[in-house]
């Protein structure tokens, strides 16, 4: 019991300290605003983190996923529907869609080819979007209202709409883990090790990391969707390359071995480039190095650093650094 | 007809820039293992420098000119702060970090020189012909710079190619692409072959911008957009190959520009004008990435497989 605990501990210390936030002088909007944003960015990142930790799958086309759920919300909006019962599994089950047909073709090439081809996939997205004239174009659209829940203005309430996104992080969360630890999950982890191997033991890796793209794709379409509600304006750069460089970084930052990891990276990148951006004219001048230099020196990122601060203090016995993995 | 002739030779340029920064990109590729997100920085830097340099010293060749030396050595100094570090280093580490690459030197460009676009010098002695083009067809004027990039663009590859097939240090490069093992185990500083090859392709990229200065808005950001053609192109053309790359910034430009200029005139035909407008201009943005997706289908190694299988 102690191990699983000590292993997601970073995880559910960063939970809880979302939970706690609101009330530990965090509760003004601006900072709610800010939180829920990460939040929702984390949602993302964590779905990614399961293509790119748990299948090797790394997509550099995933927030089209999140501009397809955004996008969703707004294209309701403008036919004036925003009951959330309608509004969000069409976002979901649009994402999940793009997903499938995407991932069914990109999952046919691997590696470096597998980037470029999310990457185009991406690309095309993004320039759709930005032809629907009726919804803005290249300058956006901003949201008449949030959605609704059952006639409700439920997700008004800033302090509702935390708990909420921070329950569904959590949701998103436990269930990527526990899909991670399924069998599932173990043949997705096998097939990245060693593709023949699975294969010889009778696995065909392609419909399971078709799945696990297309589960990725409908948990970035969530995330969409939510990060429509939290911003009330929607326009293509949600869709943009960058964007999707971003959500890997978060990934990356937070480390790869654990899905926990992208709610860190998510929270560290949005925090940062917050406080930094309040602080220079210039942030990025400090910003990107800092980036760099955490992937030179931080390889198993930020759920990675204190087993491998502990081990530097200890380095009697470095074998304790793999212990975790 | 001659819309056609204007549009497929505006191609043909815009392929021969994309050349010049895809070439030296799928070099480091090919030679080093290694995917630099930050190579559209370098044709970004070329331009501004060129810019810059133009007007300082009154001559856009000038200008031109020293910029290829400033890329040089801007190519040396991030080989040897952050690239270095990251030969050994999986793909997804090199994209990171050159990731944030990107975001520094667009972040010091924006600091140095402002967000607004720069001025640059005309190419003086290309005015001749009326309004500074050449008949190419009897009543229709191409500007002659365009022709004359075109023009680099069929020696800098002839060049290129004699570089590398036929010199010793090109024979290494190639070994190396392929069996870097086996030729460090000869004797050969690889290290020392992986900073030049960087900073020749570093070089290279800046040329394309400077050349690219006149033509294209010289502003933050400009990298980024050739960076992602530039990717399609060697994915296209297949990794590690210099003819591959050739051919694909050909294909990718000619494509985007005759795309552009064509579809929505195509489109008009089954839809009504405004959104024959709309949709042809976003089907036109797409146009390469839907080839490139369907070229990676059929031929997942591109449609000249060379180098390093990736």
């Amino acid at each position: 019991m102690t191990a699983p605990l000590r292993k997601h501990a970073l995880a559910l210390v960063t939970l809880l300290a979302l939970a706690a936030a609101p009330f530990l002088g965090f509760g003004d909007g601006f900072a709610l605003g800010l939180l829920a944003r990460a939040m929702i960015l984390g949602m993302a990142a964590v779905s990614l983190s399961l293509l790119v930790g748990g299948a090797g799958l790394v997509s550099l086309g995933h927030a089209a996923t999140m501009g397809i759920g955004a996008y969703a919300v707004v294209a309701f909006d403008a036919a004036g529907v925003s009951e959330g019962l309608i509004v969000f599994p069409a976002a979901i089950a649009a994402a999940a869609a793009y997903a499938l047909v995407t991932g069914a073709v990109s999952l046919r090439t691997s590696g470096v080819h597998f980037i470029m081809i999310t990457l185009a996939f991406g690309q095309m997205a993004f320039f759709t979007t930005s032809s629907f004239s009726s919804l803005g174009g290249d300058d956006g659209y901003t949201l008449y209202a949030r959605t609704e829940w059952l006639g409700m203005r439920i997700m008004d309430n800033r302090l509702a709409f935390h708990f909420l996104c921070l329950g569904l992080l959590a949701l998103v969360w436990v269930g990527g883990t526990l899909l991670l630890g399924s069998r599932f999950g173990r043949v997705l982890r096998a097939a990245r090790e060693n593709p023949q191997r699975a294969l010889a033991v009778g696995f065909q890796p392609y419909p399971y990391r078709l799945v696990a793209y297309v589960m990725a794709g409908a948990v970035g379409g969530l995330a969409g969707a939510l990060l429509a509600n939290a911003s009330e304006f929607v326009s293509p750069a949600l869709l943009s390359w960058t964007r999707s460089g971003e959500l890997l970084f978060m990934v990356i930052l937070g480390g790869v071995g654990q899905i926990g990891g992208a709610i860190l990276g998510a929270l560290a990148i949005v925090l940062l480039e917050e406080s930094l951006s309040h602080l220079l004219v210039y942030w990025r001048l400090v910003f990107g190095p800092l980036l760099v230099l955490s992937v030179l020196f931080l390889p198993d990122g930020l759920i990675g650093a204190p087993p491998r601060l502990r081990a530097a203090f200890r380095f009697a016995s470095p074998k304790r650094r793999n212990a975790d993995a | 007809m001659s819309m056609l002739l204007v549009q497929a030779l505006n191609g043909l340029q815009f392929g021969v820039l994309l050349f010049l920064v895809a070439a030296g990109l799928s070099l480091v590729f090919g030679v080093m293992d290694l995917i630099n997100l930050a190579h559209g920085v370098q044709y970004m830097l070329g331009a501004y420098v060129a810019a810059t340099l133009g007007v300082w010293t009154g001559s856009f060749w000038l200008g031109a000119l020293l910029s290829l030396p400033v890329a040089l050595l801007v190519g040396l100094a991030l080989e040897w702060l952050v690239f270095r570090h990251l030969y050994r280093r999986d793909h997804l580490s090199q994209v990171l970090a050159t990731f944030g690459v990107i975001l520094t030197v667009d972040e010091a460009t924006r600091a140095l020189w402002g967000s607004a676009p720069q001025t640059v010098l005309e190419p003086s002695g290309l005015t001749g012909g009326p309004m500074g083009g050449v008949e190419i067809v009897a009543g229709l004027i191409y500007p002659t710079y365009r022709l004359v990039i075109i023009g680099i663009g069929i020696v800098v590859p002839l060049l290129l190619w004699f570089l590398v097939e036929r010199t010793r240090a090109g024979m290494l490069v190639r070994a190396g692409a392929t069996h870097p093992a086996m030729v460090s185990a000869l004797g050969v500083d690889i290290r020392r072959l992986f900073t030049v090859v960087f900073a020749f392709g570093a070089m290279l990229a800046g040329f394309a911008g400077a050349l690219a200065s006149p033509i294209f808005p010289v502003a933050p950001g400009m990298g980024d957009t050739v960076l992602i053609l530039c990717f399609v192109v060697i994915v296209i053309g297949g990794v590690g190959s210099i003819r591959g790359a050739f051919i694909a910034a050909l294909l990718v430009g000619l494509l985007d520009s005759v795309g552009r200029a064509m579809l929505p005139d195509l489109l008009r035909l089954v839809l009504d004008p405004s959104s024959a407008r709309q949709t042809g201009a976003a089907l036109a943005s797409m146009l390469v990435y839907i080839v490139m997706a369907a070229i990676l289908f059929f031929r997942p190694a591109g449609l000249f497989p060379g180098g390093r299988a990736a």
